[in-house]
């Protein structure tokens, strides 16, 4: 299960994601980034209340961050300690900016 | 020392059922939430691999109908699980694959191995089998 909330305020969009970002959730994430991104310069992903990512959820930051580089930028917030560590292992510590 | 098994067919609409058999027993075990979801990432992995490649091959209808079973064995002394996963389908070895670079910048990286990659960072010990037509995969983690 996997909750969205969004928030723009501008060309700023903050993405709240509660729950799982899994094999099963992550497309339904991917679907809604395809137009969510046109025009934003500043996106947050806002994951104080994710308690899980597989590697199809890292897929999807992976993407966004693509499409971010070229438009502006991404930052991660308030990704817990388990999370943070399968950023760590995977490398995604140095491609996201976490904070 | 016990033993359980779930089959189910090897379709990723069967994920949150093996996700929860899985983690009833480590939390029959009280397995901390940090260590149950490495072990939850984990099966997540072998399982969606097994479900998108093992029976590739087949035609839709024999596809459909091609199973995994999964078990899981807990061990005590240290408290420990033992995660296997046996399919019929195609014999293929996740181990043999190389490991990705995650030193890669974005632009280079590559997602394709990442899963099975972040399985064998997180587990105890993890080993492959091809035997009397099935792929047995396993892995360890202590709890």
């Amino acid at each position: 299960m996997l909750n969205i909330t969004k928030n723009t305020n501008g060309t700023a969009l903050t993405i709240g994601l509660e729950g799982r970002l899994d094999t099963v959730t992550s497309p339904t994430l991917e679907g809604e980034l395809k137009t969510d991104l046109n025009g934003v310069e500043e996106l947050v992903f806002d994951m104080e209340k994710l308690q899980y990512i597989s590697s199809a959820g890292l897929r999807v930051l992976l993407s966004a961050q693509k499409v971010m580089n070229k438009q502006g930028n991404m930052v991660v917030r308030n990704a817990s300690d388990d999370v943070k560590e399968i950023f760590d292992v995977t490398g995604f510590s140095d491609i996201l900016t976490i904070e | 020392m016990s033993v359980k098994e779930l089959t189910v067919v090897a379709n990723t609409d069967n994920l949150s059922a093996v996700m929860a058999f899985v983690d009833e027993r480590l939390e029959e075990l009280e397995c901390s939430m940090k260590i149950q979801m490495q072990i939850d990432i984990a099966v997540e992995e072998i399982f969606v691999n097994v479900a998108q490649y093992a029976y590739q091959h087949l035609s839709p209808e024999k596809r459909a109908e091609g199973q995994v079973t999964i078990s899981v064995e807990d061990f005590q002394a240290p408290l420990q699980v033992a995660i296997t996963f046996t399919d019929s389908g195609i014999p293929f070895d996740p181990l043999a694959r190389e490991d990705p670079d995650v030193s890669l910048s974005v632009e280079q990286r590559q997602i394709g191995g990442l899963g099975i990659f972040m399985v064998k960072k997180s587990m105890d010990s993890m080993e492959y089998a091809y035997k009397d037509g099935k792929n047995i995969l396993k892995f360890t983690k202590e709890l």
